[in-house]
């Protein structure tokens, strides 16, 4: 079996894995020099008018390959800074300190950092060298992901989809020229109120090691998968796509709970080779099972936002709205991949 | 007896070599419980070493050792760029400006990690006897992580599927303190009562 996953042969549209995350860096570059401009070595996408002065800069990072998260989220309404890793690989502190430098306006930095141990050490370490160059920096850890188990006895839960409707609400009331301790309040309050589960059809292939990350037979799937392919709750047969929802949405509303009457965001997420006809088939049978439960899906976001490679699957995030979280939510946002009331 | 910075040298070149030939071996471990990129960030981060090392490699040990952490912190990213790199800059700080360091300075800036090495220098035992029991000892430690349950990093996500993998960190762990081992064994010590 670990033979011919070796031998598969790498069917990419890269030139060579070593060249695939600037490659793209200056793809971007090309193609949003109107919202954004690129740095290299160390790699960060930095809003093109940061810093603003007085306005709390926002920065992200982490491994390549979820593309459009971080990079597609840099601009106005959203974050200041992005910093790419290699696919699948936290960022170094030098790009952190250098993005945190880059949009720092005097007002503040803030850090959107995923839950994993590998973002949260290279981002302290950055926050120690931005202090001691004077920066002002808070931290935000995202850790949304209900699949993970036994999460006091783990590294904990995994930060997923909350992540990017963090960084749209967030980025909205930066922009809006909150403080740097209102802006972290907030951040928080997002996370607190946000859970996610996720599946996968197929593996995605990380292009370094060039062979599928993980097995899975044609008619079975994996349920509560990560962002990186890392295996979830359980290995189970393929179901109908309605029952699928059905168990990501009820796990995920009974872990915060959400109650009868709450008004949520319902973000149904392609995880990069599941088509869009498909997502809006699982949001049929998300909605549905949130009418049933009196749940009301107040907005909504469907499509491939926060991915890992080439993966099929889905996943499904609820947050629970209040009129601040909705007040953000619904500014104006201009970036490569969020685009509205501009 | 004591430790140069030829020999410290020796020993970075030689472990970016074998993590170059063992990168496939490291990563296919960190596939099976984690996200299958522990070798090819490691072999990343050594390559950089050496490019890094080139222009300084005549300096002391404790330059040596903090541009190596340096690099590694600045290209390994996840959980091995800061481990790594901040066990070889806590080293490099040990050892700051010194050409050539005694025995015990050298294993009490491995330390931590080297607690069996610490032992059996305090039994007087030398310097190479020591290392060598130090790979011994993180050989055991690494093939002792097969039965264990990951509780950090992205292996604590499977529980009780991670039981019945190696680990792959202390794998190249252990690997690096057999190369440290045969690099003293390769380059021969200096016996040493003049400092210079």
């Amino acid at each position: 079996m670990a033979e011919a996953a070796v031998t598969t042969r790498l069917k990419k549209l890269i030139n060579t894995p070593e060249t695939e995350v600037k490659d793209a860096l200056a793809g971007m570059a090309a193609a949003h020099g109107d919202l954004i401009r690129v740095e290299y070595d160390p790699n960060v996408i930095i809003r093109k008018d940061a810093p603003r002065k007085g306005k709390v800069g926002l920065v992200s990072g982490g491994g390549s390959g979820h593309e459009p998260m971080h990079g597609g989220y840099v601009g106005r309404g959203m974050l200041d800074a992005a910093c790419p890793g290699a696919v699948f690989t936290s960022p170094t502190p030098d790009q952190m300190a250098r993005a945190t430098a880059a949009v720092d306006g005097g007002a503040g930095v803030l850090h959107v950092v995923k839950n994993y141990t590998g973002d949260i050490m290279n981002f302290e370490m950055a926050a120690e060298l931005a202090r001691g160059e004077g920066a002002k920096v808070n931290a935000v850890i995202t850790n949304d992901d209900v699949a993970v188990q036994d999460s006091l006895y783990t590294a904990g839960r995994r930060g997923v989809g909350v992540t990017v409707l963090l960084e749209k609400i967030v980025g909205g009331c930066a922009e809006a020229g909150a403080d740097l301790e209102t802006v972290t309040t907030l951040a928080k309050k997002v996370n607190a109120n946000g859970r996610s589960m996720g599946m996968a059809l197929t593996s995605c292939i990380v292009p370094a090691a060039g062979k599928v990350t993980f097995e899975i037979a044609d008619d079975e799937m994996e349920l509560g998968i990560g962002i990186h392919g890392e295996p979830g709750r359980e290995r189970t047969k393929l179901k109908a796509a309605d029952e699928i929802a059905e168990i990501l949405t009820s796990t995920v509303v009974k872990d915060l709970p959400y109650k009868r009457g709450d008004e949520v965001l319902a973000f149904v997420n392609g995880m990069g080779g599941t088509p869009l006809i498909e997502l809006y088939v699982v949001a049929n049978a998300v909605n549905r099972y949130l009418q049933k439960e009196g749940i009301k899906p107040a907005r909504w976001l469907v499509g491939s936002y926060i991915t890992s490679l080439e993966m099929a699957g889905c996943s499904v995030t609820l947050l629970k709205l209040d009129a601040e979280t909705t007040k953000f939510w619904d500014a104006p946002v201009h970036t490569p991949a969020l685009r509205w009331g501009v | 007896m004591a430790v140069s910075s030829a020999q410290i040298y020796t020993w970075l070149e030689r472990y970016a070599g074998i993590v170059a030939e063992q990168k496939q071996y490291l990563t296919g471990l960190d596939a099976a419980i984690g996200d299958g990129d522990h070798g090819i960030n490691l072999d990343r981060g050594f390559q950089t070493v050496l490019v890094k090392l080139a222009p300084v490699r005549d300096k002391d040990a404790g330059t040596l050792l903090k541009t190596t952490g340096m690099a590694l912190v600045g290209s390994v990213g996840g959980a091995g760029g800061p481990l790594y790199g901040t066990f070889f800059l806590r080293a490099g700080a040990e050892l700051d400006g010194k050409a050539e360091v005694s025995d015990a300075e050298f294993v009490d800036a491995l330390a931590p990690a080297l607690e069996r090495a610490r032992q059996s220098l305090g039994e007087g035992a030398p310097l190479g006897k020591v290392l060598a029991a130090a790979a011994d000892a993180a050989e055991e430690g690494m093939k002792a992580t097969i039965p264990l349950k990951a509780l950090k990093g992205r292996a604590s996500y499977l529980g009780d599927r991670s039981i019945g993998h190696q680990d792959p960190g202390a794998t190249s762990s252990y690997l690096m303190l057999r190369a440290l081992s045969d690099s003293l064994a390769a380059v021969p010590q200096r016996a040493t009562t003049t400092s210079t």
